[in-house]
């Protein structure tokens, strides 16, 4: 029994199934690697995952407690943490700001009202978000505004803002998209650091195969919204089927 | 049933203004994602050019008539309308009489300037700005048109008369088969009404039939696209902001003889047009028509005595509830589109 | 000290200070110049900067940092100056009782209009305060009548129960407000040669209620929850994902402003036992949001500044009239002393709300950061011109300033 359950999911949009019968097993400490081409599904498998989508049909659940109808922020709260592919971070914010907030997240649950005490006392908090900048080598740029950040400084506070949350689960979309072949190797050793040092769970969507198998334990091929195989990723490399799948769409 | 038809019928003309507001409004929104705090103020002034047309007919000039003579036996001073003078007595006297209805043609360039002003001043310095920021300077700009109209014309209402031919009520109940009396509705109403139904289709046909109103569709769905297309946004950005600013305007023109036009008007109905577009859908034209109807009817029925009996203060708050459900259960309006203003 | 930083202690003991001197601060120039018409240091006016003050700061712990923009809170005003008119009819004229239950009633309409409003975000937020305000307005006018007093307003009579004190006084009069025995509007006149400072107990009790104000401002501005309040602006859908729900957090923000808004409702008809409708009018909600914009939104000092200046530049503007203005110009030629005139009518005397409407379209243009932006900026450009041009380096000293406020 895996730490994350996905099983019989559907989802459709209009006259589009999006999702047919997903089923899907994260084990706890794996990393689980989903891919497939353009439109497999894969988002809509992660936002069903994180509270922003509802599926049609089947079930979803985080250590035996089911997520779905569970608002974003609750599922948070249950340990799993999402990586956007574009980083989301407070802008507005300073980098420290911005690793503290989770922190308050982690201590205080979703709302309160902590109206009169000040930051500046919180030091556990403070120690905590700046152990992690200085882990991730960000501990000069504390005081920046993470809008002026460069992109990969970005993606790493981003990581930061999960990981000083010590999640259970990390689910990453496309860690890697749009980045030049040096960034996307350092954000692997940084990917591959976190897991060795920390063990947490990860379940990442990528589309690059040198991350994926750079990484991953185990491989799960969507197509068209069902799952081809799942395998270990050397017996993935040479299936038919998923080799089929991609060039399939490089046919047309 | 004869009070429903009289309550509906009643609901009808305010539903026509809050319609034709509302639908500038959804017009500038939809197009330039502008929200326009200062819309109100074109309805205002539109219902102002009305006034000032009728004052330029009235001006007149004092002779004496040697043939009649005042209480104190002197010669009489008379004050003729210079038009009356130009246009002989009889003919004078109709332009004035008809002052109102003559006032389109004399808004319709104010208006289109107004609008154009007001988006090349103005506006257009605030497409990439945030909405707060939109917010605020139209809002700023209400204020400033509505006193600058009150520093000219005061602050009492200006009584403003429909012409005599529409004067009076017309037995609506005797036409449809009720007893006479049943269903008095004033003429002017019925005008009003009819007016705003041909500025709403006219409006509705030049969006539909001509390549302008198609581009102009698109853009509402699609704004990126369309400016992805090549297409010069910029001078139609002008021409929607001056065509939203005229059916204000004529909305406000026609609107005088049944509200005398005074300076607050325009945020008076600009609050109520605003929950209009929210009902009907923040970027959907039919919805604003709809619920600007609709919400004029609503009002009308809760300003019913016996209503008013029942739950005092209904007629004051019942648009806002009703916002405040529909916001509540449906919170893209009745007929509003997915991804517009979701934030 | 008090649980602030360095900084924000300053910031405050100047705040404090100017409160204390203001009866001498704003009243510069002799009583017998011509220049007296300037003066802001009678109690009056005095007591309006400070009240619209509160509500300023208020309003920006809403707008500043959550950067939802209510154009409603003239209405949480309003109903804090009723809410204080009656406690005065019904329990005694000690103002104390009164700024409690206006704060409190403020503040659960303010729960009401916020929970319903909070449903939305962007300008449909902004639309439906707004129409919940116009709703007020209306029903204050209306069906409200026997609680609002309709046009006439609601004011104190010798009619009244006030069960904890007397309907009368000796003299039959109304009995005026006191705070534990202190007459509000009793006032010492000090004369110095040439110029005359009022102190008043109206002033200095609205000034201490504000300094306390400010001070809590501060605290909410440097607490886990402000810091939640600007990540709601910031990005609520990273918010989500973090593990925080941003509806709350906005909402006791917009119940902290919108009790802030009734005590400064309350202490107005502490000053003045009088409330009316027009407190509510749209206008009024606007006033507050160019207050704030205009000093700064999301600054700590910024609300008191802007509230200030227009509440200085209302009651300078509105008391200037033709003949004044005549004055001003008579040294120059007639016809451009008569032409300066016109030109200026429309903006002076009755025309405040015109000139209001300018000063709020030029800020908005040109000055979208407010004074205190303005300000840093001019200040930058002082310190580069001395330093002849260091390149201020990243993470150090330029960057460190970036707690809000100051």
């Amino acid at each position: 029994m895996g730490i994350l359950e996905v099983s019989g999911v559907n989802k459709r949009f209009g006259g589009l199934q999006a999702l047919g019968d997903v089923n899907l097993s994260v084990a706890e400490g794996s990393c689980h690697a989903i891919i497939g081409p353009n439109g497999a599904g894969k988002s809509t498998l992660l936002n069903c995952l994180v509270g922003k989508l509802i599926p049609d049909s089947g079930t979803v659940t985080f250590d035996g407690q089911s997520v779905l109808g569970k608002k974003p922020f609750e599922i948070n709260q249950m340990g799993i943490s999402r990586v956007f592919q574009t980083p989301e971070i407070f802008g507005d914010l300073t980098v420290l700001e911005n690793t503290l907030i989770p922190c308050f997240a982690k201590r205080d649950g979703v709302f309160r009202m902590h109206a009169i005490e000040s930051i500046a006392h919180e030091a556990d908090l403070l120690a905590q978000a700046e152990g992690m900048l200085e882990e991730l080598g960000m501990i000069d740029k504390r005081n920046m505004h993470a809008a002026s950040l460069s992109r990969g400084d970005k993606r790493r506070l981003e990581m930061a803002m999960s990981l000083v949350q010590n999640p259970r689960l990390l689910l990453l979309d496309e860690p890697t998209a749009g980045m030049a072949r040096a960034d996307t190797n350092n954000t692997i050793d940084l990917l591959k650091q976190i897991k060795e040092m920390r063990n947490i769970t990860m379940a990442i969507i990528e589309h690059d195969m040198h991350v994926v198998f750079s990484l991953s334990d185990r491989i799960t091929v969507l197509a068209q919204g069902t799952p081809l195989v799942e395998d270990l990723p050397e017996n993935i490399k040479g299936n038919p089927k998923v080799r089929e799948a991609y060039l399939g769409e490089a046919q047309v | 049933m004869e009070t429903i038809i009289l309550q509906i019928l009643n609901g009808l003309d305010k539903g026509s203004a809050y319609a034709l507001i509302a639908l500038g409004l959804t017009l500038i929104f939809g197009t330039l994602g502008v929200v326009n705090f200062a819309h109100g103020a074109l309805f205002m002034l539109g219902a102002f050019c009305a006034v000032t047309l009728n004052k330029i007919f009235n001006l007149s000039f004092e002779a004496i008539d040697p043939t009649r003579t005042d209480f104190l036996g002197n010669p009489m001073v008379v004050n003729t309308p210079y038009v009356e003078a130009w246009f002989g007595p009889e003919m004078g006297h109709s332009i004035i009489d008809w002052s109102v209805p003559l006032s389109i043609l004399f808004a319709i360039p104010i208006m289109a300037f107004i609008g154009v002003a007001m988006e090349r001043g103005l506006i257009r310095y605030f497409y990439k700005r945030p909405h707060a920021d939109q917010i605020l300077v139209t809002f700023g700009l209400a204020i400033v048109l509505q006193e600058i109209v009150k520093a000219f014309y005061g602050a009492n209402p200006i009584p403003m008369p429909a012409p005599e031919a529409f004067t009076g009520s017309f037995d609506f109940g005797r036409w449809i088969g009720f007893d006479a009396y049943a269903i008095m509705y004033p003429y002017w109403r019925l005008v009003y009404f009819g007016f705003a139904a041909v500025v709403i289709g006219a409006v509705f046909a030049f969006l539909r039939y001509t390549t302008f109103g198609m581009v102009v569709r698109a853009g509402m769905a699609d704004r990126e696209t369309v400016g992805l297309l090549g297409i010069d946004i910029d001078k139609r950005f002008v021409a929607m902001f001056a065509i939203a600013s005229i059916v204000a305007g004529l909305a406000g023109v026609m609107y005088t003889p049944i509200l005398s036009p005074n300076y607050h008007m325009g945020m008076d109905f600009l609050v109520l047009s605003f929950v209009v577009v929210v009902v009907g859908g923040m970027g959907s034209l039919e919805g604003a028509v709809a619920a600007g109807f609709l919400l004029g009817i609503l009002q009308s029925f809760a300003s019913m005595s016996q209503i008013i009996e029942f739950i005092p203060g209904i007629n004051q708050v019942i648009i806002y509830l009703v916002a405040v459900v529909v916001l509540l259960t449906r919170p893209r309006g009745l007929m509003g589109r997915k991804g517009v203003m979701e934030d | 000290m008090l649980g602030l930083n360095k900084a924000d202690l300053r910031l405050f003991l100047i705040v404090i200070a100017m409160l204390v001197f203001a009866p001498i601060l704003l009243n510069p120039f002799p009583d017998t110049s011509g220049m007296a018409q300037f003066n802001a240091g009678y109690p009056d006016l005095m007591q309006k900067l400070v009240i619209f003050g509160i509500f300023a700061i208020g309003f920006n712990i809403l707008f500043g940092l959550t950067g939802y923009l209510s154009f409603g809170h003239a209405a949480f005003l309003g109903i804090g100056s009723y809410t204080g008119v009656w406690m005065m009819k019904l329990l005694t004229m000690n103002v104390i009782p009164a700024l409690i239950a206006s704060v409190v009633v403020a503040g659960a309409v303010s729960l009401l209009i916020g929970y319903v409003s909070l449903r939305r975000s962007g300008i449909y937020f902004s639309i439906l305060t707004l129409a919940f305000a116009q709703m007020f307005y209306s029903l204050a006018y209306s069906v409200l009548t026997p609680i609002t007093g309709g046009e006439s307003g609601l004011s104190l009579s010798t009619d009244d129960p006030r069960i904890f004190g007397v309907q009368a006084t000796d003299g039959g009069n109304i009995p005026v407000p006191t705070v534990f025995g202190l007459d509000m509007s009793h006032a010492v006149t000090l004369d110095f040669g040439a110029w005359s400072f009022t102190i008043s107990t109206g002033y200095y009790f609205a000034a201490i209620i504000m300094a306390l104000a400010f001070y809590l401002a501060v605290r909410i501005f440097r607490s886990p929850f402000g810091l939640m309040l600007r990540a709601v602006k910031s990005n609520q859908n990273r918010m989500n994902y973090t593990g925080l729900n941003p509806r709350p957090y906005t909402l006791a923000a917009f119940v902290i402003s919108g009790m802030y808004a009734g005590l400064a409702g309350g202490l107005m008809v502490a000053m003045d036992p009088l409330a009316g409708a027009e407190r509510m009018l749209w206008t009024a909600s606007g006033e507050v949001v160019l207050m704030t914009i205009l000093g700064g939104a999301g600054t700590l000092i910024g609300p008191i500044l802007g509230a200030g200046l227009i509440k200085y530049l209302e009651s300078i503007v509105s008391t200037i009239n033709d003949s004044v203005v005549h004055g001003w110009f008579a040294p120059l030629p007639d016809w451009l002393e008569n032409t300066l005139v016109t030109v200026l009518h429309p903006f002076i005397g009755k025309g405040w709300h015109l000139t209001l409407g300018l000063v709020f379209v030029l800020v908005v243009c040109f000055l979208p950061g407010g004074i205190v932006e303005g300000g840093k900026k001019l200040g930058n450009l002082f310190r580069r011109k001395r330093s002849n041009g260091d390149a201020p380096t990243p993470g150090t000293g330029s960057t460190t300033a970036e707690q809000p406020g100051e």
